[in-house]
């Protein structure tokens, strides 16, 4: 079986302004919408876009996060996986043990390829892909904006400083998203209804045996500096003259 | 003591120069003990550039035809090798560090931290998260290795000096042959480069089509400046996304950047934070960018950006 892992987190939704909550403890999150890591549908796109091509016979789709992260991975079915996973931990974990975790279903599971985003846009860390392909002993290629594959073989268009490189790796492999591999399909209503049919296993992290413990710790969270408020000029005239007056033209 | 190893990103036989700003951050860990690895396929100049830099205390260079074209998964079992007796690993957020350090990170069991904005002790450090709307400040195990990424747009580049010794240690790696480089693609310009210029001149959306945008070039060209866009310009081809600025593009610190049919959605903000000026252009005069923005000007770039030349 041609199987392709795609690991999705659930985050704070993007268009959400973040605020630091009083204690500088954490984030505001009471109320506060969440959703499906933009890069991680990305990544679900794609896999679910090499098995409609007859590229790969299953997509699964894996999270590791508390209960609510369910609504994600029903998403992810109703966007098509062919079944769920969650690994349940209340705790926030970073990137080494999400990898550790990840890298006991990619064994249980033997992929062609497994599929992350770049990063999660809560923590930003931009590391989970890379740890897992290291762990895995197996090639990466990361911020892909293109992706083409052969039986053995994925040709990876990557989005660099430099404007984009193309690399060749052997599979399986692990592949992270860059936002412009594809734009997700929306979820239509008669696909909520069948993926409510469709496998979804919940699994206890604790469960797993692996090292989970978080090694960094947060010791505050605070918002940044706010830029002032500058002025309005009312035309290029002024504009000019004001950039001249400051030495920057 | 602290020892901190730098990965060095280099070029067609040029050291980049984040490399310098990484010194830079590394110098601010107490006691710190810096060197810097260069892994290349000869490697002889751009090892001479890295023992140039102040506070730098030995160049490692590790020659091997197969560091170049770099490919984190060749680099990442030199580097793990090269990093025993170092208390800290760092390499710069670019996306050659963001690629390379984590790999590097799991092989040594270590944790990272990405983006150092600020050290405050050799354990402890401030981060964006949440697209720069918040700051953390984190705080690593003591009795185990870091490897960390710098966002090079907080630092500036530590001074010339030196030189430093150099060394050749020979690294015991087996290398994968599971990945290898085919090609990069990208414009090879005159212009300045969007990363170190001084001044940036980024279109948006509003321009329409790649014709148009030749008007931003038009205006950088007039300026001396390197070319910018946001997410929407790029994903609508009208520039290529090594120009895009933002949360997932570049995050730049230029003395003037002017933001022209840009809205300032908070990803392209980011990416902007440390800029010295800020100018805005929109017609919106309710336009998000106008909130961070020293000089706003509201009215059609149609009409501004050659009224703009014309006071030049
Ligand atoms: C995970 C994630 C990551 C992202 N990363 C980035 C990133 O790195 N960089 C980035 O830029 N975006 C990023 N985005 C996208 C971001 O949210 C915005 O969609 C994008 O920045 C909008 O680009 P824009 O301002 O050019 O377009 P718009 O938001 O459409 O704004 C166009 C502006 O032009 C003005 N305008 C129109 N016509 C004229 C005219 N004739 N004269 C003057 N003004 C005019 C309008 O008033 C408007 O304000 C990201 C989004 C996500 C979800
Ligand atoms: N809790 C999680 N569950 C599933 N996947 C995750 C989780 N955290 C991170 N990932 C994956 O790893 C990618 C990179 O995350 P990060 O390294 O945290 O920036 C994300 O885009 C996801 O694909």
């Amino acid at each position: 079986m041609r199987r392709i892992l795609v690991a999705l987190k659930r985050a704070i939704d993007f268009n959400v302004r973040v605020r630091v909550r009083p204690d500088g403890k954490g984030v505001v999150t009471d109320g506060v919408k969440m959703s499906t890591n933009p890069f991680d549908e990305i990544a679900l796109e794609e896999a679910l876009r090499i098995r409609e091509r007859g590229g790969a016979d299953e997509v699964v789709a894996i999270s590791i996060g508390p209960d609510e992260a369910q609504q994600q991975l029903r998403n992810a079915l109703a966007m098509g996986a062919d079944r769920a996973i969650l690994v349940k931990t209340d705790q926030p974990i970073e990137p080494p043990a999400i990898a550790r975790a990840l890298l006991v279903f990619v064994e249980r599971e033997s992929p062609m390829l497994v599929i992350l985003g770049k990063q999660a846009i809560d923590d930003d860390s931009n590391q989970t892909g890379q740890m897992l392909a290291a762990l895995w002993q197996r090639p990466q290629a990361t911020f892909a904006s293109k992706l083409e594959l052969t039986d053995t073989v994925a040709r990876v268009t990557r989005e660099v400083d430099a404007g984009l490189e193309t690399i060749e790796v052997d599979l399986p492999a692990v592949v992270t998203t860059d936002l412009r591999l594809n734009e997700p399909r929306y979820i239509k209503l008669p696909d909520i209804m069948k993926a409510k049919k469709k496998p979804l296993d919940v699994t206890a992290l604790a469960s797993l045996g692996v090292e989970t413990a978080s090694q960094l710790r947060v010791v505050s969270l605070e918002s940044p500096p706010q830029r002032k408020k500058g002025v309005m000029v009312k035309n290029a005239a002024e504009l000019v003259a004001a950039l001249r007056q400051k030495g920057l033209v | 003591m602290n020892r901190v190893l730098i990965v060095a990103e280099h070029l067609d036989g040029k050291l980049n120069a984040s490399v310098a700003k990484c010194v830079s951050c590394a110098a601010s860990i107490p006691e710190a003990e810096i060197a810097i690895a260069v892994l290349a396929a000869d490697g002889s100049a751009v090892t001479a550039e890295a023992a140039k830099i102040a506070g730098v205390a030995r160049v490692l260079q590790v020659r091997n035809p197969a560091n170049e074209p770099a490919l984190a998964a060749v680099l990442a079992p030199q580097i793990a090798s090269l990093a025993e007796g170092y208390s800290h690993v760092f390499g710069s957020s670019t996306t050659f560090g963001k690629d390379l350090m984590p790999r590097v990170a799991a092989l040594l069991g270590a944790p990272q931290i990405s983006d150092i904005m600020a050290v405050e002790s050799a354990t402890r450090f401030k981060r964006p998260v949440f697209a720069g709307n918040v700051i953390a400040t984190v705080e690593a195990p003591a009795d185990c290795q870091l490897v960390a990424t710098v966002r090079v747009a907080s630092y500036q580049p530590a001074p010339a000096g030196g030189p430093a010794p150099v060394e050749t240690p020979v690294v015991d790696a087996a290398l994968p042959t599971h990945t290898r480089f085919l090609s990069v693609s990208g414009a090879r310009s005159d212009r300045p480069d969007l990363q170190t210029a001084a001044r940036v001149v980024s279109g948006g959306r509003a321009l329409g089509s790649k014709e148009n945008f030749a008007l931003i070039q038009r205006l950088a060209d007039r300026l001396g400046a390197a070319i910018g866009a946001s997410r929407a310009a790029v994903d609508a081809g009208y520039a290529p996304n090594e120009l895009q600025v933002g949360q997932t593009g570049k995050i730049i610190a230029p003395e003037l950047y002017l933001a022209i049919g840009i809205s300032g959605a908070i990803q392209h903000l980011t990416g902007i934070k440390d800029a010295r000026t800020i100018v805005a252009i929109n017609k919106d005069a309710e336009a998000p960018i106008f909130e961070v923005a020293d000089y706003g000007l509201v009215g059609d770039l149609f009409t501004l950006i050659p009224e703009i030349e014309a006071q030049l």
